[in-house]
């Protein structure tokens, strides 16, 4: 067994906080300089220009990007060959993340009760999904998903024979109703398949993939653009005020299936698609 | 949509003359105070007013900032500070336009019953860029919390904003650019 301080793992979570709300990933800087070329919308323009101009700022000055530096979601590929020494890894994740969000100077947008509502304070708790995976590294992907987005997102129970034009539909559709809450242009994260909760988590895994990256299946990499053309034709454009560029990217994350059902989820990702990832 | 040419330069506090002025489209530069509130502040402020009870600030010709920013860091004013979701104030914003508010800021649609009570109480709603909010922060001079500080980032604060650069989405005459934009640039089939 290889053994991991739980003051490693802590201290990894903290920094990768601090540096996916702050340093934009190149992949979206590219989208929003290729949405500059396309976009014909004067406003749209001008907003893409802002959005180039605020990450460089953010950058610079290892500010927030966006005011909401989101809920902490990180994903953990831990080895089965690994085990965490002085603690355990649940707590160090959780003790990175208030780290991270108070030394960081990120904002503590969660609160404690959904209905009581009192700020934790701190940022956590985290929402931490794990994999035991075969060897003796440890992942760490922290994904910082902010509120205005994640309000516009939805599961349905389809069925099977509503097929792919039903999935299309029901995408095309929340993203028209969602028009410029979410903050577009947006990333959309589809899930199709596995059970009602798995759906929505293969929606929210389907936000790390790199923008510019072809799905492997050409079945769903198909689909992914054909929904990109679709979601484009809609006018909503940077920031709901019309335009060509209403959303960056469509990705897809599809699972097997009970012959019942066919669940689809979408997470809608703002234009700040924020991620940063370690192996410890 | 046309954006029209020129920035317009406002100064808070709103009359409605200048109101008046503001037209769905126009590209405007906010200097002065501002008041930060998003959906628990709005709560308060609402009890508040049921309760005839005096509000933290001066609420006659006011604008609101739907806005949580993040902290400052030492030596700084104030963190990133871009708009957050405006609809989930919608239930909130009748009664204060009532009460004397003239403006707010944020992003996203509102609902009918606010588009009404811009007409009717002549106020208007402008969008920020949402997501620009490194570069939104450099416009803000000064911050300080003036009511509500156990809310954390959702305290009420006082900005004092120069050349606040906003959009004007809903003005007092039942614009709304959010629908014109989107009608100009969608493509059927």
């Amino acid at each position: 067994m290889r053994a991991i301080p739980f003051a490693e793992i802590r201290d990894t979570v903290a920094r990768l906080c601090v540096e996916a709300n702050c340093i934009l990933g190149d992949d979206v800087i590219g989208a929003f300089k290729k949405g500059l070329e396309i976009e014909e919308s004067p406003t749209g323009k001008e907003i893409l220009s802002q959005l180039l101009e605020n990450q460089e700022i953010a950058r610079k000055e290892m500010m927030p990007i966006c005011q909401d530096t989101g809920w902490a979601v990180v994903w953990v590929e831990i080895g089965s060959d690994v085990r965490v020494a002085g603690g355990e890894l649940t707590s160090a994740i959780q003790a990175g993340v208030a780290k991270g969000y108070t030394e960081g100077y990120l904002r503590k947008s969660i609160v404690a009760d959904p209905l009581r509502r009192k700020n934790t304070g701190n940022n956590t708790p985290a929402i931490i999904y794990t994999d035991i995976v075969p060897g003796d590294k440890l992942k760490i992907i922290v994904q910082p998903k902010g509120g205005g987005s994640e309000n516009m997102s939805e599961v349905k129970m389809l069925s099977a024979a509503d097929g792919a034009l039903g999935i299309k539909r029901f995408v095309i559709e929340r993203v028209e109703r969602s028009q410029a809450n979410p903050c577009p242009p947006v990333i959309v994260g589809v899930g199709i398949g596995g059970t009602f909760e798995k759906c929505a988590m293969l929606a929210k895994k389907a936000l790390l993939r790199e923008i510019g990256s072809t799905h492997p299946d050409p079945f769903y990499a198909e689909m992914e653009k054909e929904l990109l053309d679709e979601i484009n034709k809609l006018g909503i454009g940077p920031q709901g005020l019309g335009g060509r560029v209403t959303a960056l990217a469509v990705f897809i994350e599809a699972f097997s299936c009970h012959i019942a059902t066919m669940p689809c989820a979408v997470n809608i990702n703002c234009h700040a698609q924020r991620h940063k990832s370690a192996i410890l | 949509m046309n954006l029209k040419l020129g920035t317009k330069q406002i100064r808070t506090p709103l009359t409605d003359d200048v109101v008046k002025s503001l037209r769905t489209g126009d590209a405007v530069e906010i200097t002065g105070l501002i008041y930060t509130a998003r959906d628990l502040a709005h709560k308060r402020l609402t009890d508040s007013l049921e309760k005839g009870e005096s509000l933290p600030f001066n609420i006659i010709g006011a604008v609101v900032y739907y806005v949580g920013p993040s902290p400052a860091k030492p030596g700084r004013v104030i963190g990133s500070c871009g708009p957050t979701t405006s609809y989930r104030m919608d239930v909130y914003t009748p009664s204060l336009l009532e009460a004397g508010l003239k403006g707010m800021i944020g992003k996203g649609n509102r609902s009918p019953a606010v588009i009404e009570a811009l007409k009717k109480y002549c106020g208007v709603y402008f969008a920020a860029v949402g997501g620009a909010a490194a570069l939104l922060s450099q416009r803000v001079r000064a911050a300080r919390v003036i009511a509500y500080e156990d809310l954390g980032p959702e305290a009420l604060q006082e900005l004092q904003v120069e050349n606040f650069p906003v959009i004007v989405v809903n003005d007092c005459y039942g614009g709304d650019l959010y629908q014109e934009g989107v009608k100009e640039y969608k493509r059927e089939g």
